[in-house]
C-alpha cells in the first residue's frame, strides 16, 4: 500500500465552491467558471500514490496549484472534495486532535521563505516542533542538537537566525522539520529563494541526507532541472490544476504524455538526466584466474568485440583484455592472462548522467565499466552509445549542427 | 418645532448616566476599591524608601535598560525634582500613571488580541477606539466624577479611557502583521490555538506591542494635569495651582517635573521596545 494515496482531490477557492465541481466535469474552462461563479480552481481532480521512502516531486508553473496541493496534505488548506489517505487513514475526516497528532509526529513541513521564528536562536527554532508536542526540555534539546549536526549547522546553535545567510536559514528550517523525526517531509519550494550556487549545494545535501534517512519526501518546485535532479518520480501539474503526467524523470523526458509536457521538457539537457545504466548494458566478461587466454579470445569472437572485461570470482573488476594483446600472447605460446590484463580502463557508477561521461568516452579507447557501490561489475557503456544518445537530444531542436564542406559546396551551387 | 425635544442626545446620555449611578453603584464601588488599592500599594512602594534610594534605583533602571546618557539624565533630573521639593507629588503622579497603565494593558492587550483574531470584533472596536480618543478628555471627566466622586480614582479612570486605545490598536496590528509563513509553520508542527498565540504570535508581535505600551504611558502622562482638575492630586495639582493663582514659578516647576518624568519613562520603555525589536529583526 502506498504511504500517501490521493484520490480525486479538488480544491476550489471562492464562495460555495462545491457547485463548481459539476461545471468542471462538464468541461467548462477554468476562466469561464471563475467568471460565472467567482471560484478559482486550484486543484482539479488529482489522483496519485506516493510510495514509502521515495522523493515525489510536484512541479508546475506559477499558479498551477502546487502550494495549495502540499497544504492540503496536512490540511493547512481545507480541500474541497476527495480523499487523502495516509497509511490508509483519511486526513480529511480527522478531527482537530487527530490532525494535530499527524502534524506533530507524522509529517513536517519546510517553507519557501523559511518561516523561522525571529525571536528564537537556531536551537530554539529547531526544537520548536518538539516543544509543541510537549517533549521535556533535556530530551528535546538533545534531539535538536542532533538535527543541527545532521544539516551541518554545528557551531551556530546559539546564533540568531536573522544573522544567517539564506542557505543557512533553510538548513535551520530543514533541521526543525527533521528534529521531529517524521516519516514524511513536505517541502514547498524549499530552495527557490536561494542563490543558484547555494541552491545546487542544498540539493546535493538533500540527496545525501535522503540516502541516509530514507524519508518520504514531497517536494514542490517550479524548476524542471530541480525536479529531475531530486525526484524519484515527478508529477507535472498543468495550468488548469490538472495532473498532466506522473513518471520517473527518464519516462517524462523519453515519453512526454501530451503537448504541454513536451513543450515543458524540450529545453532540458537530456544528457544530465539519462544515466549510464540507461544507455549501457551487459558486457562480455571472463573470470580470472579460472579462465585462460583461449576463453578470452572465444568471448570476444562470440560478442564481436575487440575487448573483454576480466573479473574475479566475486565479480570485482580486475581489468580489460584487448584482442591485439591476446593475439600477440597466443603467438608467444603463453596461456596465463596476467601479463596482458590492463587496468587503465575507466569506471563509473550506473547512476552517473552521461553528460559526465562524454569527455571520458571520447578520450578512451575502451568501453566505460559500470561498478555499483559494492564494487561489483554491472556492465559497460560503449562510447558509441553515449555519443548516439547525446546526438538524439539535438534532433528536431534549433541547434545548428556542423555540416561537411561538400554539403556546404552543394548548397552554395544549388543556391546560384 | 424644536427637534431637541424630539431627540435629545445630551439628555439621553444624562439619563443613562443617572440610571447607571442609581442601579450599578455596587459595580462602581468595586472598581473604586480596586483602583484605590492599586494606588495605595504603588504609592507605598514609591514613597516609603528614602528619596536618595529611589533616585539610585531609577538611575540604575535607566542604566541597565536604556543607556548611560539616560542614566545621567535621570540622576540629574530626579535630583532636581527633589531639590524643587516636588518629590512626593511626583511619586504620587507616577503611582497614578502606573496604576492606569497597568489596568490599560490588562484590558487593552487582550482586547487587541481579540480584535486581531476576529474581523467582526475589530469592526466594532475600531470606531469605539476612535470615539474614545477624539472625545475631548474634559467631557468624560463629568461621568467619571459622577460615578466615582472627586479624587484620584476618577483620575485613574479618565486616564485609562484616554490611554487605552494605542495598547489595543498596536497589539491588534502586531498580531495581524505576523508573517503568514510563520503562522503556517507553527500550525504545521501541530500548535494548539493557545500555543500559536503564546509561542508564535505574541513573541513575534512584541516589538509592536511595546511601541503601543510606550504610547499608552505617554498618553497617561499627558492626562496628569487634566486629572488634577478632579482632585487626582500629584503634579497636576501643582500646575493647576500655578494657573489659578497666576503663580508662574509654581506652574513652571510642576511642568518641569512632569517633563523629566515623561522623558525618563519614554526612554526606558523605548529601550525595551528596541531590545525586543533587535531580537526579532537583527
Ligand atoms: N486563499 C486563496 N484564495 C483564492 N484563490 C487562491 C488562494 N490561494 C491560492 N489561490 C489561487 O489558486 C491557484 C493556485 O495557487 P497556488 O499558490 O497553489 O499556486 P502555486 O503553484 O503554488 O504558485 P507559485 O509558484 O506562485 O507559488 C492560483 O490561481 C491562486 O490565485
Ligand atoms: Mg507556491
Amino acid at each position: 500500500m502506498a504511504l500517501i494515496q490521493v484520490n480525486d482531490l479538488y480544491k476550489i477557492f471562492g464562495p460555495n465552491p462545491k457547485r463548481a465541481i459539476p461545471m468542471i466535469n462538464k468541461g467548462i474552462s477554468k476562466g469561464e467558471i471563475l467568471k460565472k461563479t467567482g471560484c478559482t480552481i486550484a486543484i482539479n481532480g488529482a489522483t496519485f500514490a506516493i510510495e514509502r521512502k521515495e522523493t515525489f516531486v510536484v512541479m508546475g508553473l506559477s499558479g498551477s496549484g502546487k502550494s495549495t496541493f502540499i497544504r492540503c496534505l496536512n490540511r493547512l488548506i481545507e480541500p474541497t472534495a476527495g480523499e487523502i489517505l495516509i497509511d490508509g487513514e483519511d486526513v480529511m475526516k480527522m478531527d482537530q486532535d487527530k490532525l494535530r497528532e499527524v502534524r506533530r509526529y507524522k509529517m513536517s513541513m519546510v517553507f519557501q521563505n523559511f518561516g523561522l521564528l525571529p525571536h528564537r536562536n537556531v536551537v530554539g527554532n529547531v526544537e520548536f516542533g518538539l516543544e509543541i508536542s510537549n517533549m521535556d526540555k533535556e530530551e528535546r534539546r538533545k534531539k535538536a542538537l542532533d538535527a543541527i549536526k545532521l544539516v551541518g549547522l554545528d557551531g551556530f546553535e546559539e546564533s540568531l537566525t536573522s544573522e544567517l545567510s539564506g542557505g543557512m536559514q533553510q538548513r535551520v528550517g530543514l533541521a526543525r522539520a527533521l528534529a521531529n523525526d517524521p516519516e514524511i517531509l513536505l517541502m514547498d519550494e524549499a530552495f527557490s529563494a536561494l542563490d543558484p550556487l547555494i541552491r545546487t549545494q542544498m540539493q546535493d545535501e538533500l540527496l545525501e541526507l535522503q540516502a541516509r534517512l530514507h524519508k518520504t519526501i514531497v517536494f514542490i518546485t517550479h524548476d524542471l532541472d530541480e525536479a529531475l535532479k531530486l525526484g524519484d518520480r515527478i508529477a507535472i501539474l498543468g495550468p488548469d490544476g490538472r495532473v498532466r503526467q506522473i513518471g520517473t524523470p527518464e519516462e517524462i523526458l523519453a515519453q512526454p504524455a501530451d503537448e504541454y509536457v513536451k513543450r515543458f521538457v524540450q529545453n532540458v539537457d537530456r544528457t544530465r538526466v539519462i544515466t549510464a545504466a540507461t544507455v549501457g548494458g551487459r558486457a562480455a566478461t571472463i573470470t580470472y584466474p579460472r579462465e585462460d587466454l583461449q576463453a578470452a579470445i572465444r568471448a570476444m569472437e562470440r560478442n564481436k568485440t575487440s575487448s573483454v572485461f576480466v573479473t574475479d570470482a566475486d565479480r570485482h573488476l580486475k581489468g580489460i583484455v584487448t584482442i591485439d594483446a591476446a593475439v600477440a600472447l597466443q603467438k608467444k605460446g603463453e596461456k596465463d592472462l596476467a601479463s596482458i590484463i590492463k587496468n587503465d580502463v575507466y569506471t563509473t557508477s550506473p547512476s552517473t548522467p552521461i553528460s559526465d561521461l562524454l569527455a571520458t568516452a571520447i578520450a578512451t579507447g575502451y568501453p566505460i565499466a559500470m561498478i555499483d557501490d559494492n564494487g561489483h561489475f554491472q556492465g559497460a557503456v560503449s562510447r558509441a552509445a553515449i555519443i548516439a544518445e547525446v546526438n538524439k537530444g539535438y534532433e528536431g531542436s534549433d541547434t545548428e549542427m556542423p555540416q561537411t564542406l561538400s554539403d556546404l559546396q552543394d548548397a552554395l551551387q544549388d543556391g546560384e | 418645532m424644536d427637534f431637541r425635544t424630539f431627540i435629545d442626545i445630551g439628555g439621553s446620555f444624562e439619563t443613562i448616566v443617572t440610571w447607571l449611578r442609581n442601579n450599578m453603584g455596587w459595580l462602581f464601588s468595586i472598581i473604586s476599591d480596586t483602583v484605590n488599592g492599586m494606588l495605595g500599594v504603588s504609592r507605598w512602594v514609591l514613597q516609603t524608601p528614602p528619596t536618595f534610594v529611589m533616585i539610585a534605583i531609577f538611575t540604575a533602571i535607566a542604566w541597565f535598560l536604556a543607556s548611560k546618557g539616560v542614566a545621567i539624565f535621570t540622576l540629574i533630573g530626579f535630583s532636581l525634582i527633589w531639590y524643587m521639593g516636588l518629590w512626593t507629588l511626583t511619586m504620587s503622579t507616577l503611582a497614578l500613571v502606573f496604576s492606569s497603565v497597568v489596568i490599560a494593558l490588562l484590558l487593552g492587550v487582550p482586547m487587541g488580541i481579540w480584535s486581531a483574531k476576529s474581523d467582526k470584533v475589530w469592526n466594532i472596536m475600531r470606531p469605539t477606539l476612535d470615539f474614545m480618543q477624539t472625545l475631548p478628555a474634559f467631557v468624560y471627566l463629568i461621568p467619571a466624577v459622577l460615578f466615582f466622586r472627586l479624587g484620584p480614582v476618577p483620575g485613574v479612570i479618565a486616564t485609562l479611557v484616554f490611554s487605552l486605545p494605542p495598547a489595543v490598536r498596536l497589539t491588534n496590528l502586531g498580531i495581524r502583521q505576523v508573517p503568514k509563513e510563520i503562522k503556517e509553520a507553527a500550525l504545521s508542527f501541530g500548535c494548539t490555538n493557545k500555543q500559536m498565540l503564546l509561542k508564535a504570535e505574541l513573541p513575534v508581535a512584541l516589538p509592536t506591542i511595546m511601541a503601543g505600551i510606550n504610547q499608552t504611558i505617554m498618553l497617561a502622562l499627558s492626562m496628569v494635569v487634566i486629572a488634577g482638575m478632579i482632585g487626582a492630586g500629584g503634579l497636576g495639582n501643582e500646575v493647576l495651582r500655578g494657573i489659578t493663582q497666576l503663580r508662574i514659578d509654581v506652574g513652571f516647576e510642576g511642568g518641569i517635573a512632569i517633563v523629566i518624568l515623561a522623558i525618563f519613562l519614554d526612554r526606558v520603555t523605548q529601550a525595551l521596545g528596541t531590545a525586543s525589536r533587535k531580537r526579532t529583526e537583527g
